[in-house]
């Protein structure tokens, strides 16, 4: 607890403590931390000087920033348009049966998380899924389960 | 580099850019956007590195990580100059290659350059039909920058029109040229930039806010992430230019947080125009003070309709506020602010060192100029392209996109991003205008440009739209809350068979509240995927109705899968895939799906061998009865 409070003081310094930057402070948090606990969210609502129901507010009005733990693996379906007339609800369907997770969801171990995003930006590999930041353009249901096999 | 304290300064530093430049020397250039560092472009850029120092040439050839090129579908790119040799596809085994034939020999490696379709070879990039029906006046510098090196952008004149605008013009001189030029804004709104120019200038009330907008939520759509990628000085530039004519001395650049490299690119833009003093205090000797900080959005497709992305800049969740009062007038923490997007500001500097007759030439009589869309879905040619305004959408479809993949037939293209229409094949005639295509119940929207073919359902586009618009609405108006919601409703009750025939009614009804009584641009464009379908497509809503039949077989509840017994050949291969063990059969008995576990993946008609060609999609028709379980493959053929 001590080292995340260092944390959000040295990114709250960053910002000059500026009320305004609560959205730049929260996604350096959500970037290191991958996720907002509530103890955080509390910290952030002091150090800034800003009421905790606008911090929860907006900590939930983005989605940039996840109020529950993250899997050590993420997992990103492109539902994009390009991707979706290329056949992105199928791509997901094989992803969502190979893990086992729902999208928005992450695996009871914590291995895996699953998220789909809007577009993904580049159309041209679509139907696109990225793995920890590679991208895997249309795979089979058998390349799937490799990916998800050296996922540990 | 010393700070830069007058025109002359600028230019001299863009001349001794040039002096250590010799223009014969070669520069591999590798497209580093993000389509290509999905192929792994860094790989590629990396082994050049390696095999250029390895054969000896590190002192005799430039390497340069550029921007986006437009052609993503053949990444990675790669432009050897001065050639300009266009190498397509490269892998970083074919690195070596390269190096050995036509570095050190100068001969052309055949295998990787752009094949037309009557097979000839093309060498230049310039040649190839993609590149050679666009115009690309604002894009096509992303090719010659490292968009990490301000020297790049200065070397080929960049800042001059800032220089210009500075030291050479007043305030009011920029505003007649801009809004002589009717430059009109390329977010989507189309409004004329001069006059938003003009009206932040002249409201009461300081500080006054310049803002860039590059919030590009619309899914499809990446020409601003790659031009603030690829030429983030451009857009700079630009910008520096609006805020001398309004009297702004405070910008913001408003980016997306899913843009990492934009954000980069764009900090580093930030400080090396800093240090030489083309951002800051006394801008090139003029007296003029102006600085830039960069905001990244978190996520929310809202805080792309400007007065959502203000409070979104106040640090606030982005709801969007009622216009009574424009921005121009009360924006930023209640001051006058004026926000453009991203491609709006790339396109000034050109009009200021061109001038604006030079831009009212190109285009059409209410739309001047180019403008870059993202030319994606089912088409051969995915990338960013860049076109005057008025080209037909058949020319960029056709000639510029080179049609549709696997010899499907055109159905529809999207324009506008999830607010815009979806147009069908009688008006590919139409010309690429602001004006024309709100006619027809489209809009130009920010540039997205979404090919689909007969495989495309338009009650399940419009279903994906409305469902996309339901999670991204802010909740604040409800026409736009609710509304989306009940039309999404509708739909998917239509997309699941159980819909009406006066449900094509209530979603006219709906769709059309909505669109006249929402609050900001999200809700007054939401409805357009739906009436614009209901429009050029109800054949295919009536069918989902009446027939109970999806005619493109995308709509699950619709569709059955059937293995034609005479065909099967009892492969096993469906019959393993079948993530469900829903078919039976065995090594040389007829395959046969059970309909009742079957949950309709598709994944037996992917893997069906097309020699044999057994699995059938089937819509509006009844399934065959099975054939008897245990039916010999033999028999059946007999």
């Amino acid at each position: 607890m001590a080292q995340e409070a260092t944390t959000i003081d040295s990114v709250v310094s960053a910002y000059e403590s500026d009320s305004s930057s609560l959205i730049q402070v929260l996604l350096d948090i959500q970037r290191r931390n991958r996720w907002l606990p509530k103890e955080t969210l509390k910290e952030v609502s002091e150090k800034l000087d800003v009421p905790l129901t606008q911090v929860y507010h907006v900590s939930t009005f983005y989605k940039a920033f996840s109020l529950v733990p993250k899997g050590r693996h993420s997992l990103c379906v492109c539902l994009g348009t390009a991707c979706q007339v290329r056949g992105a609800p199928r791509l997901l369907d094989k992803v969502v049966d190979a893990a086992g997770v729902k999208p928005g969801a992450t695996s009871p171990d914590m291995r895996i998380s699953l998220d789909t995003v809007n577009c993904l930006g580049c159309c041209a590999l679509g139907p696109v899924m990225t793995v920890d930041g590679e991208y895997y353009s249309n795979p089979s249901t058998k390349e799937i389960q490799d990916i998800l096999a050296a996922c540990k | 580099m010393p700070t830069l304290r007058s025109a002359a300064d600028l230019e001299k530093l863009r001349k001794d850019i040039l002096a250590k430049r010799d223009p014969n020397r070669p520069c591999v250039t590798i497209c580093s956007g993000t389509g290509c560092h999905a192929y792994g472009c860094d790989k590629v850029s990396d082994a050049f590195e390696k095999e250029i120092q390895k054969q000896g040439l590190k002192d005799k050839v430039d390497i340069r990580r550029t921007g986006c090129h437009g052609f993503c579908e053949r990444g990675t790119l790669v432009v050897i100059f001065p050639q300009e040799t266009c190498y397509l596809k490269v892998k970083p085994e074919d690195v070596p290659e390269i190096v050995s034939k036509t570095l050190m020999e100068g001969k052309v490696v055949e295998r990787l350059l752009y094949t037309d379709a009557d097979g000839r070879k093309i060498v230049h990039e310039g040649d190839i039909p993609f590149y050679k029906h666009q115009s690309r006046i604002v894009f096509g510098n992303n090719r010659l920058i490292d968009p990490k090196r301000i020297e790049d952008y200065i070397a080929l004149g960049g800042y001059s029109a800032a220089a210009k605008t500075l030291l050479k013009m007043k305030p009011e001189q920029v505003l007649a040229e801009v809004k002589k030029a009717n430059l009109r804004g390329r977010g989507g709104g189309g409004f004329p930039a001069g006059r938003k120019w003009e009206a932040t200038r002249n409201a009461p009330g300081s500080p006054k806010y310049v803002v860039v907008n590059a919030d590009e939520g619309d899914p499809g759509a990446y020409m601003d992430r790659s031009l603030l990628e690829g030429n983030p000085h451009s857009v700079l530039e630009g910008l520096l230019i609006g805020a001398y004519a309004i009297g702004s001395h405070e910008g913001y650049v408003y980016v997306r947080q899913e843009y990492p490299l934009a954000v980069e690119n764009l900090s580093i833009a930030l400080e090396q125009a800093r240090a030489l003093g083309l951002l800051g205090k006394d801008i090139l000797g003029s007296g003029f003070d102006f600085d830039v900080k960069v905001h990244r959005g978190a996520g929310a497709f809202v805080s792309g309709e400007e007065t959502a992305l203000l409070t979104a800049l106040e640090g606030r969740v982005g709801e969007s506020r009622p216009k009574y009062v424009f921005p121009a007038v009360r924006g930023l923490w209640g001051k006058p602010t004026n926000i453009n997007n991203v491609e709006t500001w790339a396109t000034v500097p050109l009009i200021i060192n061109r001038g604006a007759d030079w831009f009212t030439g190109i285009g059409t009589a209410g739309s001047k100029g180019t403008k870059i869309f993202s030319l994606v879905g089912k088409v051969n040619n995915t990338g960013l392209v860049e076109v005057p305004m008025g080209m037909k959408l058949r020319q960029v479809v056709f000639d510029v996109g080179g049609g549709i993949p696997k010899g499907k037939r055109f159905k529809a293209v999207q324009t506008g991003g999830p607010s815009g229409g979806v147009l069908p094949e009688s008006l590919l005639d139409l010309p690429v205008d602001f004006d024309e295509l709100t006619g027809v119940g489209s809009m130009m929207g920010s540039g997205g440009m979404i090919v689909m073919d007969e495989d495309n359902c338009m009650v399940d586009i419009a279903r994906y739209f409305l469902n996309f618009l339901a999670g991204e609405s802010c909740g604040k108006c409800v026409p736009c809350r609710e509304g989306i919601y009940q039309m999404l409703k509708i739909l998917n009750r239509i997309c699941d068979g159980k819909g009406s025939e006066s449900d094509l009614e209530l979603l006219q009804e709906i769709a059309e509240v909505v669109r006249d009584s929402s609050l900001c641009a999200l809700g007054g464009t939401a409805p357009n995927p739906v009436l614009s379908t209901l429009r050029y497509f109800r054949d295919e809503y009536e069918a989902h109705i009446k027939e109970k039949r999806c005619p493109s077989g995308v709509c699950k509840a619709l569709i059955s899968y059937y293995i034609d017994p005479v065909k099967c050949q009892a492969c096993m291969i469906c019959l393993k895939n079948c993530p469900v063990e829903a078919i039976s059969g065995g090594k040389n008995l007829v395959h046969v799906i059970d309909q009742e576990k079957c949950t309709k993946c598709g994944g037996c008609l992917e893997v069906c061998p097309p020699k044999f060609g057994a699995v059938v999609k089937l819509s509006g028709v009844k399934v065959p009865e099975p054939v008897p379980r245990g039916t010999e493959v033999s028999r059946v053929h007999a």
